[in-house]
């Protein structure tokens, strides 16, 4: 299947199929096609970089959400030279929305906690589409604490839609979780790192993404609510989710801007999902330069920072 | 703009906004009797007939708790700037304007600090009336700054909620509020600081899911609304009915989440009660004597 499936990569999908019957007619006639392949090639090459460099925001959130985009568990395969996952909230169950565990990256001892949506139908149903419950948000805290303990360093992972809006969801407390978190994690006394690698949607993202630095892949959004749902309440029309996603200004360049994110990671021409490896490399590099910055300040002074970094956040005027 | 909050369900009522109309007589939305207004305002809005709890300005809630209604604002000029330049079916900056000229209010959320029965306090209180008392950059600004006097005066804490949640128009701005709230409440918890949280009806989205949910204790007005997703949400996710009460106060009480459900009459007494009990204020030398006299 042709890595470009989203409507707006139409064009590169023309290019790869005029490559594949000019190959096969050379095969069946015995022409020498090479010329041609090679010029359609360098096409192609040239179409992905006014493409990709031009994206619109909608369609980086399409990108986004890539079907084919790398996973946390993808990621965490990647990086990682020692993972064991830990499960729980000691209270309810186990979330597999949100996978958590420890972990060595290069001499480095981390506690991940990472959203997971699951790749093919069951794995989707399992992962519960990366919409945690309170449980995952739990089963986090439970991990982060353990972690401060230990003094052990804290990466986060986000990539969801949204918190679960279940009724059960609801019953044992979705917003507590989330609160909770935010409270917990703004004085945790280990370092921090929040990485959106996919979707940034509202509370569910938010809490697991307090912390001392925020990354984000090129191709994310993070936000308030999803373009679709902002577009269904504001312009009454969801399918004026590309406009929402424009007045909300919803991707990393626009957290960056805003002064919500510290770096952004540059992806692969064409999205994470062109090469895993790539993908992987960038954001190990990301976490141990991050790690190696943060480590160097005392926890008094980190925590004050951090709660400092959250209350520059937001434009008013005083009078 | 409040449509969000609009439940369609019949099951779950939603009462109009503006449910305290202009005129003499009041319809309750809860009993449907039809009540004399100056009758309700003596009962702080609390229907004569059912005991439903209008839903009130933050200048009413002042009137109930303020000793005399004497206050001094936190934060007054605090107000917002539109900083995504948002535009939609309104803009927003002729939004803010609008709700500006309703309420007489700069935002959603009034601050301040004064005496609860002698004993001073420090309070926010938010305005459902104001733009569904969304929480955009000016109320995390000014609960922040509630917070730090606060925690600099040594001062007990007071959030009164009401709102639909974070204000979309401010994009991800609006959702750093809840990190920007949740972090200073931390710090105000680990200097001895109490907070008490009052959440009125409604009040969900980001507000539950930050500060709502943070309150040494948690108390509720009766019957609010109180959830994380809208009820029409869930019912998608689950495709069934929800169960009768669902998201009230009384269901979160049941389900652990709120301390005590309190009514408004009582919410004064409540308040400077659970002050002295944890020694803020006035009457940590009456219990000296008290011990005295019993030696």
């Amino acid at each position: 299947m042709s890595n470009y499936i989203l409507e707006f990569e139409a064009p590169l999908r023309e290019i790869e199929d005029k490559i594949d019957s000019m190959k096969s007619t050379g095969i069946k006639t015995g022409m020498d096609v090479t010329e041609a392949v090679q010029k359609l090639e360098e096409q192609l090459t040239n179409e992905k970089k006014i493409l990709y460099e031009n994206l619109s925001r909608w369609e980086r959130v399409q990108l986004a959400r890539h079907p084919k985009r790398p996973y946390s568990s993808d990621y965490i395969s990647r990086i990682t030279d020692y993972w064991f996952e830990l499960h729980g909230d000691r209270y309810f169950s186990d979330d597999p929305a949100m996978i958590c565990g420890i972990a060595v990256i290069d001499n480095l001892k981390l506690m991940i906690i990472s959203q997971e949506k699951g790749r093919g139908t069951k794995s989707k149903l399992f992962r519960n589409f990366g919409m945690a419950r309170p449980e995952g948000y739990r089963k986090a805290l439970r991990l982060m604490k353990l972690a401060e303990k230990y003094k052990i360093p804290v990466l986060t992972l986000i990539d969801t839609p949204g918190a679960y809006p279940g009724l059960g969801a609801e019953e044992r407390g979705q917003a507590e979780a989330i609160a909770r978190n935010l409270f917990e994690m703004s004085k945790l006394r280990v370092p921090i790192i929040n990485i959106v690698i996919g979707e940034g949607a509202s509370g569910g993202a938010l809490g697991i993404g307090v912390g001392d630095k925020m990354l984000c892949f090129e191709n994310t959004w993070y936000s308030v609510i999803s373009p679709e749902g902002c577009a269904t309440i504001l312009f009454r029309d969801a399918s004026r989710a590309p406009e929402a996603a424009d007045s909300m200004m919803v991707t990393a360049k626009d957290l960056k801007y805003f002064g919500i994110a510290d770096t952004i990671l540059p992806e692969p021409l064409g999205g994470t999902h062109q090469d895993y490896n790539q993908s992987a490399d960038t954001l190990k590099n990301a976490i141990l330069d991050s790690f190696l910055e943060l480590n160097k300040i005392d926890p008094d002074k980190r925590i004050e920072n951090r709660i400092e970094k959250y209350d520059k956040m937001g434009k008013w005027s005083d009078g | 703009m409040a449509e969000w909050f609009r439940r369609k369900s019949e099951k779950i009522k939603t009462l109009d906004k503006r449910e305290i109309a202009e005129g003499m007589w009041l319809k309750c939305p809860q009993c449907q009797e039809v009540v004399y207004r100056k009758m309700l305002e003596e009962n702080h809005f609390i229907c004569t007939n059912c005991t439903h709890h209008f839903r009130i300005t933050s200048d009413n809630y002042i009137q109930l708790l303020m000793d005399d209604g004497k206050f001094e604002e936190i934060a007054a000029n605090v107000q917002s700037v539109d900083p995504l330049n948002f535009k939609a079916t309104k803009n927003y900056t002729d939004q803010i304007k609008t709700a500006q000229e309703k309420t007489g209010n700069k935002d959603a959320v009034k601050t301040l600090i004064g005496n609860i029965n002698g004993i001073k306090a420090v309070l926010a209180i938010m305005d459902f009336s104001f733009i569904g008392g969304s929480m955009g950059s000016v109320v995390g600004e000014k609960i922040s700054q509630a917070i730090d006097r606060a925690a600099k005066d040594h001062l007990p804490l007071v959030i009164i909620t009401a709102s639909g949640g974070a204000r979309m128009q401010e994009g991800a701005y609006s959702l750093m509020q809840m990190a920007k709230i949740s972090s200073k409440l931390a710090r105000y918890s680990d200097l001895g600081g109490l907070y008490i949280t009052v959440i009125t009806d409604p009040t969900t989205g980001g507000t539950t899911a930050s500060f709502a949910m943070l309150g040494d204790i948690i108390l509720a007005e009766p019957n609010a609304l109180i959830g994380f997703a809208g009820a029409r949400v869930i019912k998608q996710t689950i495709g069934e009915e929800l169960p009768e009460g669902f998201q009230r106060s009384e269901f979160l009480l049941e389900k652990g989440f709120i301390d005590h459900i309190v009514g408004r009459k009582e919410l004064k007494t409540t308040l400077s009660d659970l002050f002295s009990f944890f020694n803020f204020g006035a009457s940590e030398k009456e219990e000296l004597s008290e011990v005295d006299d019993n030696e």
